[in-house]
């Protein structure tokens, strides 16, 4: 057997940014082994880590690849995707260090480290072209994140929502597996070109073996990016765990989620899309609805923010039932955006957070007198996620919606502007309350100079976006003009 | 072996809704863990079965992966399990609900 | 003829020691019935010629996992569960349906075959460790690295998690 055949030097360079993230997740662990006790060094290697495999995947952004023998694709789509993941995992490291010191486990290198595993789950997740990558991938994102919920080990919220993350992130592993198993049953290989081939070649074994795979494979992916009604776990787990780890569990799983599933439903099941549209239609439909409408109800703001961002993703699933590069575009578009904020504005909570309160919607009222300028911040975050001009959240919602609206699906359409309606209750509701006079002890007692900055810098961030969103567009459109 | 291909996935379907009615009814998460094995093991069936009669090795290198996961996912569960264990006294997941709205 | 007898005789006992393990309100019991269930597995890997796999099965399966499990039951001391199995939610109800429509998918299987597993005169190769060992470090190189990092993960969290003092 010819060995070159899999594996030559360009694989090898491929993959660099995984192995760079590998190598600074080991260095973590042996920092943090070495009794290094300053959390900021071990902090600023893993950011260093993240940095340079960004700069790697640049370098890969050129043509299409096709790595190890057809199980990984490089193309813009999947680099556009390791920016984000990156993206989100500065982030989250720069948010976290004032959380975890408030919370006792500061110096803990193992949280930056499963951080790096989770980012590398979810870049093979987006090259995948094989859905043992994708399975693998989606594993390793799932591992270290259900550590990272259960990570405050002597909280005992922490403890249960890491219980039942895992719990029902094994079960859809099942499920997905499943599914797996009946596509390679049915196509006879698991590979996306080889599924294209046996079904448009019709050398598909048993069409209900398709049928089913498809379905328990999508059944898998709506456990894991929460959609209804697979999305019970979700308040609880996004409550229970460290905030800034919800920061990162309500965006980086959605983010890869939906990558997978483009890929997967463009390039595998392209041929066979049509016959998925109406259960697209129905689950995006019923989760925006009831994830909007049980965000209503909410007090606590984690949980507010975790029905939100339930709701969210009904919204992204019009961009895969239509399918398209206008849609695509849109649908990463909408996830840059979402993802950036939602990360800020668990921010401001996890800043907000103490022992007993800081996570009501009650408790912020006065916040605005006493920090006008985050408050001005969170308002910008709450006013985007509903979508409002001119923040960058009206651009990725009238993009999602006109594609939508283009390939004729009016009524969802008008599903969609209604739930954007009633969410602005919610969103508005935390403004308000940040907005009325209540004189009490201060809510934000310390917070990290960096970390505002960057919230900062966010927030501006999605005002410039939502004013000229061109060179944004530009990217996503370029990005989505590979895969589609 | 003369057991038709279609008998060996039946199998598994069947181990497979055992396993996930065992999830969720069974309020004991190391029961409901031992389920999540269950359908595993059915997962496996199925592509070893398929593995047979495609002639090809792809469904069992699958099968060595999935293994692999079970292994890691039991062992984080099991530690979760014991944390939670050590902090309520409890694995019982109905008594396991501290958060409300 | 004997195999396709002994293939459904183990098929029975898998089918048998699943519900025992889903209905038995003692995780010992439960436990061991699932021991069963990975042997009676592992057989018809046996039968059908998947070698490699089916020493797999006992050894992590049977041998690691559930060894595993029993220790945890064990060191928790854990005693019976409370009362049987309830409908509480809309959810569950959902998911019932759902696995019926699973039985229906079986049926529909079972009537309608055309997959022979057994050729006279096929030559079955792929159930031995050469094949196997061959696609893992050719054709399943990244797959197989990124087990590894699963493994890491495990271990890292797993020793995080469950230490006392770390």
């Amino acid at each position: 057997m010819d060995i070159s055949q899999f594996f030559t030097s360009a694989d090898l360079f491929g993959i660099a940014p995984e192995i760079i993230l590998t190598v600074t997740a080991l260095s973590v662990l042996t920092l943090e082994m070495l009794h290094v006790s300053r959390p900021g060094i071990i902090l600023m290697v893993a950011a260093l880590g993240l940095f340079l495999a960004g700069a790697l995947a640049i370098n890969t952004s050129g043509d299409e690849q096709i790595l190890f023998g057809g199980m990984l694709v490089l193309n813009r789509f999947s680099v556009f995707f390791d920016f984000l993941y990156i993206t989100i995992g500065l982030l989250t490291l720069i948010f976290s260090q004032g959380y975890l010191e408030k919370r006792g486990s500061a110096s803990r290198g193992e949280y930056p480290a499963l951080i790096l595993f989770a980012i590398i789950g979810m870049m093979l997740m987006t090259r995948a072209n094989d859905l043992v990558i994708v399975f693998l991938g989606l594993e390793l994102l799932s591992l270290s994140l259900y550590i990272l919920v259960g990570f405050l080990r002597h909280d005992q919220l922490s403890n249960e929502s890491g219980l039942k993350y895992l719990l029902l992130g094994a079960f859809a592993t099942g499920f997905f597996l499943f599914g797996a198993a009946l596509t390679y049953g049915a196509a006879g290989t698991t590979n996306y070109n080889g599924i294209v081939t046996a079904i448009t070649n019709n050398t598909i074994l048993s069409d209900t073996y398709l049928f089913l795979g498809i379905g328990l494979l999508l059944i898998g992916f709506a456990f894991k990016v929460a959609l209804v009604p697979f999305h019970m776990w979700s308040p609880d787990v996004y409550q229970g765990a460290p905030t800034t780890v919800t920061g990162f569990l309500c965006t980086a799983p959605k983010a890869a989620g939906f990558g997978a599933l483009i890929i997967l439903f463009n390039r595998a099941f392209v041929d066979i899309h049509y016959q998925w549209q109406d259960i697209f239609w129905i689950l995006s439909a019923m989760t925006m609805t009831i994830g909007n409408i049980s965000a209503l109800i909410q007090h606590n703001v984690k949980r507010m923010l975790a029905f939100s961002s339930v709701s969210h993703a009904g919204f992204l699933i019009m961009g895969i039932l239509v399918l398209n590069e206008t849609s695509i575009s849109a649908v990463l578009f909408y996830l840059v955006v979402y993802s950036v904020v939602n990360l800020g504005a668990f921010a401001i909570v996890s800043a907000a957070e103490q022992e007993e309160r800081g996570l009501n919607l009650k408790d912020y009222r006065g916040l605005a007198a006493q920090h006008p300028w985050l408050s001005a911040a969170m308002t910008i975050f709450m006013l985007s996620l509903a979508g409002f001009p001119p923040t960058a959240g009206f651009v990725a919602k009238f993009g999602l919606f006109s594609a939508a609206v283009s390939q004729g699906y009016i009524g969802l359409v008008i599903i969609a502007v209604l739930n954007t309606l009633i969410s602005i209750y919610y969103y508005l509701r935390l403004v308000v309350n940040m907005y009325m006079q209540k004189e009490e002890s201060t809510l934000i007692l310390s917070y990290k100079m960096l970390a505002i900055v960057f919230v900062g810098l966010i927030a501006i961030m999605m005002i410039i976006l939502g004013i000229t969103p061109g060179y944004l567009l530009e990217i996503v459109t370029e990005a989505a003009s590979t895969v589609a | 072996m003369v057991v038709p291909l279609e008998h060996v996935i039946a199998l598994s379907m069947i181990l497979f809704s055992i396993g996930v009615l065992g999830v969720l009814f069974r309020r004991n998460a190391i029961t409901i863990f031992m389920s999540i094995e269950l359908m595993l093991n059915a997962v496996n069936l199925a592509l070893v079965g398929f593995s047979r009669y495609y002639n090809s090795v792809d469904g069992q290198v699958f099968v060595f992966l999935v293994m692999t996961l079970a292994a890691a996912e039991v062992a984080v569960g099991l530690a979760i399990i014991i944390a939670l264990y050590r902090n309520r006294q409890t694995v019982n997941i109905d008594e396991i609900n501290l958060m409300k709205n | 003829m004997f195999t396709s007898i002994f293939f459904y005789f183990l098929a029975s006992i898998a089918i048998a020691s699943a519900i025992f393990v889903v209905l038995n309100r003692n995780a010992v019991y439960s436990a061991i019935a699932l021991v069963l269930c990975f042997f009676s597995l592992a057989v018809i890997y046996l039968l059908l010629e998947a070698y490699v796999i089916a020493v797999l099965e006992v050894f992590i399966y049977a041998g690691a996992i559930m060894v595993l499990f029993l220790f945890v039951i064990m060191l928790l001391n854990l005693g019976l569960e409370d009362a049987f199995p309830y409908f509480r939610h809309l959810q569950r109800a959902l998911s019932l349906f759902m696995v019926g429509l699973f039985f229906v998918g079986i049926f529909l299987i079972m009537f309608n075959e055309q997959g022979i597993l057994h050729q006279p005169g096929e030559k079955f190769s792929a159930g031995d460790i050469y094949a196997l060992g061959e696609a893992l470090f050719s054709k399943y190189l990244l797959p197989f690295e990124v087990a590894s990092l699963l493994l890491l993960v495990a271990l890292i969290g797993t020793v995080y998690l469950a230490k006392r003092k770390i």
